[in-house]
């Protein structure tokens, strides 16, 4: 099984403050992790190669020290690594991103399987793993919760809902998105470690690509962030006491007020 | 201090760290607690490799030495004492078959270990033979192709836990030392059992029992070495070992003063941080300075035996007393830093300070080193 892993590097959530003069992310000496759900979705990708055998492969689409993010997921079993980088990527919406990725994993090879975490914990949209599939024509399914057999190019698995969960069968190739219940992510092998320190990680660029320049990146974004903000505290707070009752009473006249 | 790694011992360092970190400290509590054995720590040290550190690369490990093991053992004695054992133990039980085994079990067992699928125990101390190893009264005798053994081991780190255990037997009694061989006997094997588990004072992760052999046979190849040579193996076993034990000291040293300091820095008493008390301070500082100067000891000593010296007895013997004596005193200081709040629970010291004793006991009480670190230097000065 070829499968394809979407990681990101994100700012370490325990770290993350926003700088108060311009109301972005202070990420000067904010450690950078791998994004927490594509842990999961890496540690599937290579249960299913210790399981079924194939290649993992992860990719990234970053800076060039996500190259570190990289070699990290290759100390935890991946095979090889491809960080998609270029100045013109920079300010990518989900709709560039998931341009920008589709067209690498083209160039890449051709994936039976491509397996992201539900969501970024920076960003929390949840859009590139449904967007990539769209892009590239795959049936996906998003919130996976556990796969449970693989059987003539078909995975069965389940999809975590709001009041229980789905049982679905996927024709590969397909795209998923996992949850962290999935499983525990292994911590990286000393073999695993000796290998990501020596492995070349492949860098893909615009023109490598083959991308169409009005896509990538800020202009191909109709998406603008006009603002982040801490949102200020304005809320009251005052305590309902007295009897049950008296209590309902002023509960009901206070939220008649309110409507 | 910068020890200088390479950068392969430098990962190693990472990875048990990480281990460390992640895996073992959030869980150590509950472990001890519950006296349950660390199956899916050992587990996870097992994916990470880290079973193979000392392993020949030709048995699937990653042929490093003692300083390389005694790395990840520090980080692990960081976490828990217990735990660390449940590990150590296993490298113990197979050094024999390392350093004596003939290439035939040496392949058969050493892969495993390797890669953590099977662990192992070392079986020396009986009833009436400990630091005397000299009143081993296990025996084993030769029928027909297979060995037959009778007796009882005692206290051993691993028991039930292990599928490989290296055990030493007489097969001449007459000849007294001279008349012990060691053998590998598998869990499986007719004629071996375990006693109940011990109730202890720490390192209440690993499990100790008595191993039993009535009547067990095995066949006649799983001797380690030749008949007769046994106590060697036994001795040069442990001379390989003792800097583990002692970087556990270390690793158990290190937590305490970590543990020690945090709590100094944020106790408030008389207005003021306790660690602004020049008392505090004196304590710590002491602390400090023993965990770092066992550290370099150890360190030294573990570099030392990769070089195959020939006082090796005595600089291992050297480095397990002053780094478990010092692993004593500084988790002593440290519950007396934290006083009443150390004596708690709640609170990981009085863990540590159980933990540190049996360090001063196993692998060969402390008196016992100093018997052999005096005994070297008679003979060196003559």
């Amino acid at each position: 099984m070829n499968i394809f892993v979407c990681i990101k590097q994100v700012p370490d959530a325990k770290d993350v403050r926003l700088d108060p003069e311009t109301n972005t992310l202070a990420r000067e000496g904010v450690q950078s992790i791998i994004n927490p759900y594509d842990r999961h979705a890496l540690e599937e990708a290579v249960r299913l190669k210790e399981k079924y055998s194939g290649t993992v492969t992860v990719i990234s689409m970053g800076p060039p020290q996500a190259e570190v993010i990289l070699r990290e997921a290759v100390s935890c079993g991946a095979d090889q690594g491809i960080l998609i980088s270029d100045r013109a990527f920079a300010g990518a919406d989900t709709l560039a991103t998931t341009y920008t990725i589709a067209m690498a994993i083209k160039k890449s090879g051709t994936p039976d399987l491509v397996l992201c975490g539900k969501q970024a914990i920076d960003g929390d949209t949840a859009q590139v793993g449904p967007g990539l599939a769209e892009r590239l024509n795959m049936p996906y399914v998003t919130c996976v919760r556990k796969i449970n057999d693989f059987d003539n190019d078909t995975l069965l698995l389940e999809r975590m809902m709001d009041d229980g969960y789905d049982e679905l069968e996927v024709q590969l190739p397909a795209l998923l998105t996992v949850i962290k219940e999935i499983n525990t992510p292994r911590l990286p092998s000393l073999k695993g470690k000796m290998k990501a320190k020596k492995i070349e990680i492949t860098t893909l660029s615009a023109e490598d690509i083959c991308a169409d320049s009005t896509q990538l990146g800020l202009t191909g974004s109709p998406t603008w962030v006009v603002n982040v903000f801490s949102p200020e505290f304005t809320g009251e707070r005052s305590m309902i006491t007295g009897s049950v009752d008296e209590q309902v009473a002023q509960l009901t006249e206070k939220l008649t007020e309110l409507i | 201090m910068d020890y200088f790694l390479t950068e392969e011992q430098q990962m190693i360092k990472d990875l048990a760290a990480q281990i460390a970190d992640e895996l073992i400290i959030p869980h150590r509590a509950e472990l001890d607690e519950t006296e349950e054995y660390p199956t899916e720590i050992l587990d996870a040290v097992a994916q990470a490799d880290l079973f193979g550190i000392y392993i020949p690369e030709e048995y699937g490990g990653f042929g490093a030495g003692c300083f390389e093991i005694v790395l990840a053992l520090e980080q692990f004695g960081r976490g828990c004492t217990g735990i660390a054992t449940a590990f150590a133990a296993s490298a113990l039980g197979v050094y024999p078959i390392l350093i004596s085994g003939s290439p035939e079990l040496k392949n058969k067992y050493l892969p495993d270990v390797a890669t953590g699928k099977k662990r192992a125990a070392f079986a020396l101390t009986e009833a009436n033979a400990g630091s005397d190893a000299s009143g081993i009264q296990t025996t084993a005798v030769l029928d027909g192709d297979e060995w037959v053994l009778n007796g009882t081991k005692q206290w051993i780190t691993n028991a039930g836990e292990a599928q490989i255990y290296s055990v030493i037997a007489m097969t001449n009694k007459k000849k007294g030392p001279r008349g012990a061989t060691m053998f590998v006997v598998e869990d499986t094997d007719p004629g071996f059992s375990y006693g109940p588990k011990e109730k202890k004072l720490g390192i209440r992760a690993s499990s100790t029992r008595e191993l039993i052999f009535k009547d067990c046979r095995i066949p006649k190849d799983r001797i380690i070495g030749r008949q007769g040579a046994g106590f060697i193996t036994v001795m040069k076993t442990l001379d390989q070992s003792r800097p583990g034990i002692a970087i556990l000291g270390v690793g158990l040293g290190q937590a305490a003063l970590d543990e020690s300091v945090t709590y100094a820095k944020q106790r408030v008493q008389f207005g003021k941080p306790i660690i602004s008390f020049q008392a505090i301070q004196h304590m710590l500082a002491d602390m400090a300075i023993q965990v770092e100067a066992a550290r370099a000891l150890v360190y030294g000593a573990a570099k030392h035996i990769d070089a195959h010296p020939k006082d090796m007895s005595k600089v291992s013997s050297m480095c397990k007393v002053f780094a478990t004596d010092m692993a004593m005193k500084v988790t002593v200081d440290a519950v007396q830093v934290l006083a009443g709040y150390g004596y708690m629970r709640e609170y990981p010291v009085e863990k540590m300070m159980r933990d540190a004793k049996i360090l001063q006991i196993y692998e060969g009480t402390n008196q016992i080193q100093r018997n052999v670190i005096g005994q070297a230097l008679n003979k060196e000065y003559s």
